[in-house]
């Protein structure tokens, strides 16, 4: 898997939905491209381009090679479900998008079309069925990613200091009239997400035009970034919060060798659970320098904003994502999840036997929107480029006889940028919510409420829906009323000793 | 306080519901995912209480304490009343999906029974001994002395206790709330509902001097009330549940108001926090 740098905006997140072997051939996907604008503004964005189904089940077995577009097909031995199905099967998802890819620096959630073969009423129990296996993979690892931002910011008081803004946010809040600092807000806001559409619609650009080297640089140079650069600077804080001396020299080699298997694991091959392990840790870095970054009221206008985008884009046939897919699907390449989480669910026996022979059928897109970030120490404004990578499409595997050694479904697939702005909304509710731990557990019921009923929709629906928009709206819901109606009332009962 | 009151407290309040979590839910996506739900429901629910009472409070004279009290019990029993009819809701919800379950399904049978999801009460439950304890959880570390100004010095302590009580009496509450709608006996949802009143109107009660000898003997009578339900909970037997839930009920009763500090002001954990 590649990880890119990207705005935060731009990213794409595909869920797929596997199902089990037998031949199921229902893909639905959610996907939705987080703007790389956003992300541009400050961190670095993990473009995920969402990849064909194949993708979860080859990265089961740690042979996820990202290479260049040369070299072989980016992700080993992804085996389809079904070995009858596999070719025309496999014709028709790599001709559709399976993955949207972000645009730089823009937003676009693209619909992935569903590909849908053969359904028939067991295929759709076993949706079901699956359903809830995937949402509880999904649960897992977004737990586990906002866990790691609440307890960052309860703890380390650098993510909550105000040290300047972004570029990208200049409007200040520290204005003393309450409409002067929405006015501000509401600015921020309209900057942010068209940084965002200019960046995706240039990443449209690049993409059309094949600069395939270019993004892949791109790519390359700001996930190099993302895990020494922002690697260094956490490692700083906390050692700095638990007054622990730690010498030049170790914290080189801890900050060299942590990089560098990301780098790996990430772009090319690895264990898989140290894969994810990476790709949470890359998405809670990144959604506490956006916590840090971004000044409050413009913060939470900017998720309500995003999602309202997410949604359009997704669902109308111009945005810049959806043209990204299209052309992926007149070039026949499937479009590679340069950021996207995967969990596979069973190890395949001969899956590396596999990915030599299966292997580089596929070119390789390269999208990249790279976000340098420049930290100056003295200034007030932090520069970042965003940039976004998308990978090909792994080739099909051909046997069946590996088709019948595998047992169950394969993973899931979850945009990183959806992580990360799950882990704003819960670590901003942790941040700014009076020190009260009822709004930040009301965000994150909330949150995963909304990306059960997400899945839902898409295994009801059968196409590609948007992500971020209906947990946002609950976890923005839920933080303003738990806020302000609830924790008075919750106060007010525990020092009477109520319970309800 | 120390780390050993900040463990002490959250085992009591929520190793049972942990322990009944690790050994029945998590290793079942559906019921994980109906435990969360409940969860959410049980929020929503919270969400419009806490609305209607703020309304109130607001268009109320703030100076006026037997008002504001009013006011406070006021909001806990509608509270209460929407809290169940909440659980009502999020049963006929759970009906659909087992009908959606058993039409997809190959042989006819839901891969989970109707028993099983009254785990739902579970993640009432949860959320509300959540929102009633990770507040004074988190104030117990930090620094400060319980009951310096004359208060109870076992704040913490019957608060812990009281949060079990309740986790253990929302699971059993929906078990026995689901049972009654699924057999259509409309006396044990009444029941479900007088007994929730109950309860959670005792705060209310004027207290009298702190007890001298702590809810020790009384928490853990309740506690080990409510043991022996676990068991007939998942056995889904419903006689002995009712029968534990109602002894822990009353040990609740008995053993939860006399612990209030007189005044009915708690020490510390709202006002440090502001």
């Amino acid at each position: 898997m590649w990880l890119g740098e990207s705005a935060a905006l731009g990213r794409v997140s595909t869920i797929c939905l596997r199902i089990s072997k037998h031949s199921l051939n229902i893909w639905p996907h959610i996907s939705t491209v987080r703007k790389a604008l956003y992300e541009k503004l400050m961190m670095i964005i993990f473009m995920n381009s969402s990849d064909s189904e194949e993708e979860a089940c080859n990265e089961r077995t740690s042979l996820i090679s990202a290479d260049s577009p040369p070299a072989a097909s980016y992700q080993d031995g992804l085996q389809a479900p079904e070995a009858a199905e596999t070719q025309t099967y496999r014709k028709r998802r790599t001709g559709g998008s399976c993955s949207p890819s972000d645009a730089d620096g823009g937003n676009s959630d693209s619909g992935i079309p569903v590909r849908e073969i053969a359904v028939d009423d067991k295929e759709e129990e076993l949706t079901l069925k699956y359903g809830a296996k995937h949402v509880i993979m999904l649960f897992v690892p977004v737990t586990l990613c906002m866990v790691v931002v609440v307890a960052t910011i309860k703890s380390v008081r650098f993510y909550t200091e105000k040290n300047g803004q972004l570029i990208y946010t200049p409007f200040s809040e520290d204005t003393p009239s309450v409409g002067q600092r929405l006015l501000n807000s509401v600015l921020n806001t309209i900057i942010m997400i068209s940084v965002i559409i200019v960046m995706t619609v240039f990443l449209v650009v690049l993409y059309k035009y094949r600069c395939y080297k270019f993004i892949h640089g791109w790519l390359i140079l700001s996930s190099l970034m993302l895990l020494f650069l922002f690697t260094y600077i956490y490692l700083g804080e906390v050692l700095k919060t638990y007054n622990v001396a730690m010498d030049y020299l170790t914290l080189f080699f801890v900050i060299w060798n942590f990089g560098a298997v990301g780098m790996i694991c990430i772009h090319w091959k690895g264990p898989l659970h140290l894969q994810q392990a990476y790709l949470i840790m890359i998405s809670a870095l990144m959604a506490l320098v956006f916590i840090k970054y971004l000044p409050e009221w413009s913060a939470w206008v900017i998720l309500g904003a995003i999602s309202i985008y997410d949604l359009i884009a997704v669902l109308c046939p111009r945005g810049p994502l959806r043209m990204l897919v299209e052309t992926a699907q007149e070039r026949n390449e499937p479009i590679f999840p340069a950021l996207i989480y995967s969990s596979a669910m069973v190890w395949t026996v001969g899956m590396a036997k596999q990915d030599a022979a299966s292997r580089s059928l596929t070119q390789q897109t390269w999208d990249s929107a790279e976000d340098v970030r420049e930290i100056h120490d003295n200034s007030a404004y932090v520069e970042s480029e965003i940039s976004e990578a998308r990978s090909p499409a792994p080739t099909h595997p051909t046997t069946s006889l590996l088709e019948d050694l595998e047992e169950e479904e394969r993973g899931v697939k979850l945009g990183l940028g959806d992580f990360i702005f799950y882990s704003v909304l819960v670590g901003k509710a942790a941040a700014t919510a009076s020190g009260d731990w009822n709004t930040t557990l009301a965000c994150f019921v909330a949150i995963l409420i909304g990306l059960c009923l997400t899945l839902l929709l898409l295994a009801v629906f059968k196409k590609a829906l948007p992500a971020l928009p209906i947990s946002i709206t609950f976890g923005l819901v839920f933080y303003f009323s738990t806020d302000n109606l609830v924790r008075p009332f919750m106060d007010t009962l525990a020092s009477h000793q109520l319970y309800i | 306080m120390t780390l050993a009151v900040f463990f002490g407290c959250s085992f009591i309040a929520f190793g049972p519901a942990l322990g009944l979590c690790l050994f029945s839910v998590v290793r079942e996506p559906l019921r994980v995912i109906i435990l969360v739900a409940g969860a959410f429901f049980w929020l929503v629910s919270l969400l419009l209480s806490s609305l209607v009472w703020f309304i109130a409070v607001k268009a109320s004279d703030p100076g006026d304490e037997p008002l504001q009290k009013g006011l406070l019990i006021f909001g806990v029993l509608f509270s209460v009343l929407l809290q169940e009819a909440f659980r009502f809701l999020y049963y006929k919800l759970l009906r659909k999906a087992i009908e959606g379950l058993v039409a997809l399904s190959e042989d006819g049978c839901s891969p989970i029974s109707i028993q099983q999801m009254a785990y739902a009460g579970l993640g009432f439950g949860l959320m509300s001994g959540a929102f009633s304890m990770i507040n004074l959880l988190a104030d117990a570390l930090g620094p400060g002395t319980v009951g310096i100004h004359g208060d109870s010095q076992l704040y913490f302590l019957t608060s812990a206790f009281m949060t079990m009580v309740m986790i253990f009496l929302h699971t059993f509450w929906g078990i026995l709330f689901f049972h009654g709608c699924e057999t259509q006996r409309w006396w044990e949802m009444v029941a479900v509902i007088f007994t929730h009143l109950i309860v959670s109107g005792l705060g209310s009660r004027v207290r009298q001097a702190p007890s001298q000898d702590p809810e020790g003997p009384s928490g853990a009578l309740s506690l080990s009330c409510s043991l022996p339900a676990l068991p007939a909970l998942w056995c889904c037997q419903l006689g002995p549940t009712v029968a534990f839930s109602a002894i822990s009920f009353l040990f609740s009763v008995i053993g939860g108001p006399p612990f209030v500090p007189a005044g009915g002001r708690c020490p510390g954990a709202p006002a440090a926090r502001e």
